[in-house]
């Protein structure tokens, strides 16, 4: 009896919700004009029994530009942002529900790029607002889970539906879609087919497809996205490295990690239905971060931008600290 | 230079470094702890057990630092959060959540 009680004890404690995210401070000079942003991220996770879970995740920025017309000083102005809030029940060993306000389950960035702390670079690629139906985020439900795991393969799922709304804090638009990947975890390979269909306005389909890939005991990182619209179309490559070939991944080498984007996308008419760019766009990025002990990372990259509309400079830094504790001591 | 320029260059770069970065990579990381050990844990000397640290430390290195570095260390008062939360965002099955947690909680 004891020992059930010590284990119950041992269980809940692991159980304590949980404070986590990354707040930053970066700097954003776009054709000469330099943006300086001090941002926060929170994400609360708390476990309700053993099938609930409920968690979310908030954007908070300030942003100092400087006056227009040569005027000295700065202006500012702020963005809160809720970017989700939603409740899982794990149903099954394959199946998970999910009911509120979720991130748009389309190809790989929204759900699992976008926090600044894992992010390689400070802005999203190009092409993170097609099939992400407008805000990124959905108000309804989603299934998802793993349908197949053995130790060759796993395939994962998620469907969702989303609901009209124009609350503030949970906009989103009327829109159906989902996802599925198979991973091998031998040649540590993912590719993945996303589709989403937009059921307003223009009422169109997204098709979507992502290819990842992380050679064995090396820390290479290779990612692409491809997403196709009506109107535009687009994709990302990225690869990034850290060499364990001077002291391992800790040594102050292996803390560095170079990082290139490259990324193309093509505007198929002059309709407007999607974040893309109005004119074909290529962009390369190329970045060189650091990472520090104690979860902060710093982020530099240049990037080249080209367009019929003009070409342009892009420089970013920044400094992002992730932070992950309980909400509470406990026990 | 031209978008035409920037793009050959990148690409014929990536395509020569690649198979190298592979190459030294298989030379010299063998026998040395993953990524994911940066959380140091401690070893223990029963098969079983090991089995299960090899297993989970396996989950986390395909599902978890497929997408992020691992964290310097969390409180184990949140492992299990922590593990429930990756179920969900990262689709893991049950199998993979209790081998997980098994890896945080040895």
């Amino acid at each position: 009896m004891l020992a059930m009680l010590c284990a119950v004890r041992h269980a809940t404690a692991q159980d304590t919700p949980l404070l986590s995210g990354g707040v930053g401070f970066l700097t954003n000079t776009n054709s000469g004009n330099t943006t300086y942003s001090p941002t926060i991220q929170p994400l609360l996770a708390a476990p309700i029994g053993n099938h609930f879970f409920v968690e979310s995740r908030a954007v908070l920025s300030e942003f100092f530009t400087p006056n227009s017309d040569g005027q000295p000083g700065y202006d500012h102005s702020h963005f809160i942002s809720l970017a989700y809030l939603q409740s899982d029940y794990i149903a099954t060993p394959h199946l998970t529900v999910v009911g509120g306000s979720f991130l748009t389950p389309f190809n790989t960035f929204n759900e699992r790029l976008s926090p600044i702390w894992i992010n390689n670079f400070q802005d999203g690629p190009l092409i993170a607002g097609v099939g992400a139906m407008g805000t990124g985020t959905g108000v309804g439900g989603e299934l998802r889970g793993s349908a197949i795991s053995r130790n060759k393969y796993s395939i994962d799922y998620v469907a969702y539906f989303s609901t009209r709304s124009g609350n503030e804090q949970f906009n989103s638009e009327r829109s159906t879609g989902g996802r599925a990947s198979m991973y091998l975890p031998d040649s540590r390979l993912e590719v993945g087919v996303s589709y989403g269909r937009l059921l307003q306005g223009t009422r169109e389909n997204f098709y979507g497809t992502h290819v990842w890939w992380e050679p064995k005991d090396t820390a290479f990182r290779f990612r692409s996205e491809f997403a196709r619209g009506h109107h535009a179309q687009g994709y990302w490559i990225e690869a990034d490295y850290r060499t364990q070939a001077f002291g391992g991944l800790n040594s102050w080498i292996g803390r560095i990690e170079p990082v290139f984007r490259m990324q193309q996308t093509f505007r198929r008419d002059t309709i407007v239905s999607d974040s893309l760019p109005l004119v074909n766009t290529q962009r390369a990025d190329f970045g060189l971060n650091y990472n520090l002990p104690h979860n902060t990372r710093i982020l530099t990259s240049y990037s080249r931008q080209f367009s019929s509309t003009g070409d342009h400079n892009i420089w970013e830094t920044g400094i992002v600290y992730r932070f992950l504790f309980p909400t509470w001591k406990g026990k | 230079m031209t978008s035409k320029h920037i793009l050959g260059f990148a690409l014929g770069l990536g395509a020569a470094l690649i198979p190298r970065v592979s190459s030294i990579q298989a030379q010299t990381t063998s026998g040395q702890p993953s990524a994911v050990q940066t959380t140091s844990k401690p070893q223990t000397s029963a098969p079983k057990a090991a089995q299960h640290y090899s297993e989970g430390e396996r989950v986390f290195a395909q599902n978890c630092s497929r997408c992020h570095t691992a964290p310097d260390g969390f409180s184990p008062r949140i492992s299990g959060t922590v593990v429930r939360h990756m179920r969900v965002r990262a689709q893991l099955s049950k199998h993979d959540e209790q081998e997980l947690l098994r890896f945080l909680n040895p």
